[in-house]
């Protein structure tokens, strides 16, 4: 068995009509990834790695450099116009994007984690913290009501969210507090991937940095294998093994995220490296 | 014991700042070999890219030129300077140690955990892990009362052997040393240095800097002399 | 309605069941898909019935559909055969179904047309029970976008659902779904089996009549076919229950009128706020009673 866990060839997302010129008339040379001849943006284009289990690959960017598309792609909340992934579960591979709807859902909802910036996007307001993690067990067919409360309970705990907090509803907690239902919900599964986009954005730096922590515990406790996105160089430092840099829907430059911080190719890169803080 | 553990050949390191269109020569014709249970040590002036010969072998640095040749526990030859990343990851997790001048950690880890840290990554039980850490800590006589407390607030010599001890306690086959003992006072240096030789002991290979000459006589079983290094890549070559 | 009304039959050309031959044939083309993918909602056109929709026309419709010069129908609203709307619905078929016999004894009809209530008498494979539904999708208490419903139900995805009785289990210790209980038919679609009682929804399991139900407004036909599995959702440790109807001592309360502490009983409250409760299927109170006052007899 390889240790791999996910192997993205060509991934691209072009939204629009598309002409033969898209490509050629986008990209950090055009400084542009709205195509000049048709109008259409190429959100994401030619994207390539391999992910290992255990794994924490960064995605660094500023907005509109394509590095959320790519997660969105992966979780499919968007489908790709273009490339392939595949999903190393085990010993069965998984042509990601060839999967029917409801394979795409399973392997969503058991197999895969997401945390999103904005929480709304990743809790139902509706119901209580505990019930957003029930609804991901009931996802994944567990149907016994005492297991399933205390399962949210112990990932409520492993989040540092109290118990007593389980029955309310998560608009009454902090942003923060918010951030840790969405990670114990992303982890109710225990899934061997996680997609984390800027999960830590607009936090406080205390609170931030205590998601961070929890985030690398929980690396290290369960060996999930993650793919951070983020426009903060801090956050890339302190997670992520290895870093794709992302501009205009490519990726300009990869590597060990030291070399990247300390050994910079890319003009863009050198820059965004120089003014970090 | 006789093969080289590392064999560099003609390693340069230029940096292309694009944003002022300047290259700076950071290392060139760099030629040395480590052996296990040695310590080959850099020396020569400050810019003739000591340090940049750790940063390219740990890949800190992406090489310019030149070859890094290491022979893994399983007797393949890799070239550093061209190897896949995830390659790279693996060996520093089993095989390739680095201890830098600074000790970079969060400020919300304990002592003992900052120095189990590499145990962790290789899936050591916590308990076993932090187990091994007080050892090394203890022997490299580091307070048992400062193990759970965070290593921001400690005194630089504390901070270095902390740095240290995070270096050592996975064993690697190759430990590349950065000026681990800058900020040691007389007594720790020595402790250090005891410990340096019984890794040599050990069979661990060591390329090393020392700021001390001193240390370098009295550890060293190479030197390695750099002198100031000159642009290797030419700017037609690497302009994209 | 007007009892003493005519329907013009010649003048107006209505056919047989006041729906032309095109409208049944649609109808029963759907009812046929409804059986063959049980639970499945299957869209149909739903004609403009002389009557306000939400007083039966899904019902109504299928009703008129499937009934011949053969058959003997009975119209229940409630458990009840007198109720205004049972009246009504009954009169306007014995109006537009010449020769069609109508009783009010469970065991006597071939084609039952009921509102919230399925008869406290088992049914059995000769009889059809038609059920009038208000709202089809069970749903719709979670999505309200109906493209995004129909791919939860594609995928068989009730989660959410599924969410909702953990909530009400958190809340209230139990669940709390009075009537309109989802349940999954045949392993895969759930329905809204219309507002009857949690007490009916066990009948739908294996029961040897076809049950149809109709929604007029929504346009909706589904079906639970003949012997088919019929499970209201549940977790695995928290079992269906249906009402109970006991006493502050735990006593099974008994119906005021026969006597009987098997039924589904309606709970009624008097002028001086005195609790009763009664069969809240007439038909079936009326026989125990018969048979009682026969014993007696004897």
């Amino acid at each position: 068995m390889s240790n791999k866990i996910l192997s993205v060839r060509g991934l691209s997302r072009i939204h629009g009509e598309q002409c033969p010129l898209c490509i050629s008339s986008t990209g950090p040379e055009h400084d542009t990834n709205m195509c000049s001849h048709c109008g259409s943006v190429v959100a994401a284009h030619d994207v390539n790695f391999d992910l290992y289990r255990g794994e924490i690959l960064g995605i660094i960017g500023e907005s509109g450099s394509g590095k959320s598309s790519t997660v969105k792609m992966l979780y499919f909340d968007d489908m790709p116009t273009a490339g392939s992934a595949t999903f190393y579960d085990g010993d069965v591979q998984h042509d990601m994007f060839a999967l029917n709807a409801a394979q795409q859902r399973s392997m969503r909802n058991k197999r895969f984690g997401m945390v999103y910036q904005n929480p709304h996007l990743g809790l139902n307001f509706q119901i209580s913290a505990g019930g957003n993690i029930a609804e991901r067990l009931l996802m994944s067919d567990l149907r016994h009501y005492v297991e399933i409360r205390t399962r949210a309970g112990d990932l409520l705990a492993r989040t540092e969210v109290s118990r007593a907090r389980m029955d309310q509803n998560p608009k009454t907690f902090s942003g923060g507090m918010q951030q840790r239902v969405q990670i114990a919900k992303a982890l109710a599964t225990q899934p061997p991937l996680l997609f984390l986009d800027e999960v830590t954005t607009g936090l406080d730096l205390s609170v931030q940095a205590a998601i961070l922590d929890l985030i690398l515990e929980i690396q290290h406790e369960l060996g999930t294998a993650m793919i951070v996105v983020t426009h903060d160089l801090g956050v890339i430092r302190l997670l992520a093994g290895r870093t794709l840099v992302m501009k205009h829907g490519r990726v300009i430059e990869s590597g060990l995220t030291d070399q990247i911080l300390e050994d910079p190719q890319h003009a863009y890169t050198q820059r965004l490296v120089a003014s970090a803080l | 014991m006789n093969t080289a553990i590392l064999d560099i050949h003609n390693y340069a390191k230029t940096f292309r700042l694009h944003e002022r269109n300047k290259l700076i020569p950071s290392a060139s014709h760099v030629n040395l070999s480590v052996y296990p249970g040695k310590l080959t040590a850099l020396i020569g002036p400050t810019g003739a890219g000591k340090s940049s010969v750790l940063k390219g072998v740990y890949r800190t640095y992406l090489p310019s030129a030149g070859h890094i040749l290491f022979r893994t526990a399983a007797g393949e030859i890799i070239d550093l300077a061209h190897a896949d990343e995830h390659r790279m990851l693996e060996l520093r997790k089993t095989e390739i140690g680095f201890v830098t001048q600074f000790l970079h950690c969060l400020p919300r880890k304990s002592a003992l955990d900052v120095v189990a840290e590499p145990l962790f990554a290789r899936g050591v039980p916590t308990e076993e892990a932090r187990g091994r850490a007080a050892d090394l800590l203890a022997q490299l006589a580091v307070p048992a009362h400062l193990w759970n407390v965070p290593p921001a607030t400690f005194s630089g010599g504390e901070k270095q052997r902390v740095n240290l001890a995070r270096g050592l306690i996975a064993q690697p086959r190759l430990l590349l040393l950065d000026e681990p003992t800058a900020s040691l006072d007389p007594a720790t240096t020595e402790r250090v240095v005891a410990h340096i030789e019984s890794l040599k002991e050990t069979g661990i290979a060591m390329l090393a800097i020392f700021h001390h000459p001193d240390l370098v006589k009295r550890l060293a079983d190479d030197v390695i002399e750099l002198s100031p290094p000159i642009t290797i890549v030419e700017p037609a070559e690497e302009t994209v | 309605m007007n009892a003493h009304y005519e329907l013009p039959l010649e003048d107006a050309g209505y056919s047989f069941g006041f729906l032309d031959e095109y409208a049944k044939k649609e109808v029963r083309r759907c009812i046929l898909k409804a059986i063959s993918i049980p639970g499945y909602q299957t869209p149909y056109a739903s004609r403009e019935m002389p009557m306000g929709r939400g007083f039966g026309t899904g019902g109504l419709q299928l009703t008129l559909s499937l009934i011949g010069e053969d058959d003997t129908l009975k119209v229940i609203d409630q458990g009840s055969d007198d109720s205004v709307n049972a009246v009504n619905l009954r009169q306007f078929v014995q109006l537009t179904c010449p020769g069609v016999d109508v009783t009010e004894k469970t065991q006597e009809a071939t084609l039952i047309q009921s509102r919230h209530r399925i008869p406290e008498k088992m049914l059995t494979e000769e009889q059809i029970l038609v059920l009038q539904v208000p709202y089809p999708d069970a749903l719709v208490v979670v999505e309200p976008s109906e493209a995004r419903r129909k791919v939860m139900h594609g995928e068989a995805d009730y989660s959410r659902l599924l969410v909702k009785l953990y909530e009400d289990v958190v809340r209230f210790d139990e669940i709390t779904i009075s009537h309109r209980y989802p349940t999954r038919i045949n392993g895969h679609y759930v329905i809204d089996p219309s507002p009857i009682p949690r007490w009916d929804v066990p009948r739908l399991h294996q029961s040897p009549a076809l049950v149809l139900l109709g929604a007029g407004r929504e346009k909706k036909i589904y079906a639970v076919p003949p012997y088919t599995v019929a499970e209201p959702l549940v977790f695995d440790d928290i079992a269906f229950r249906v009402e109970d109807f006991r006493d502050a001592n735990g006593q099974r309360i008994a119906c005021r009128c026969c006597g009987s502490t098997v039924s589904f009983l309606d709970e009624l409250i008097d002028d001086a706020g005195n609790i009763t409760h009664q069969c809240s299927d007439s038909t079936y109170c009326e026989e125990q009673q018969e048979t009682i006052s026969a014993r007696k007899r004897a």
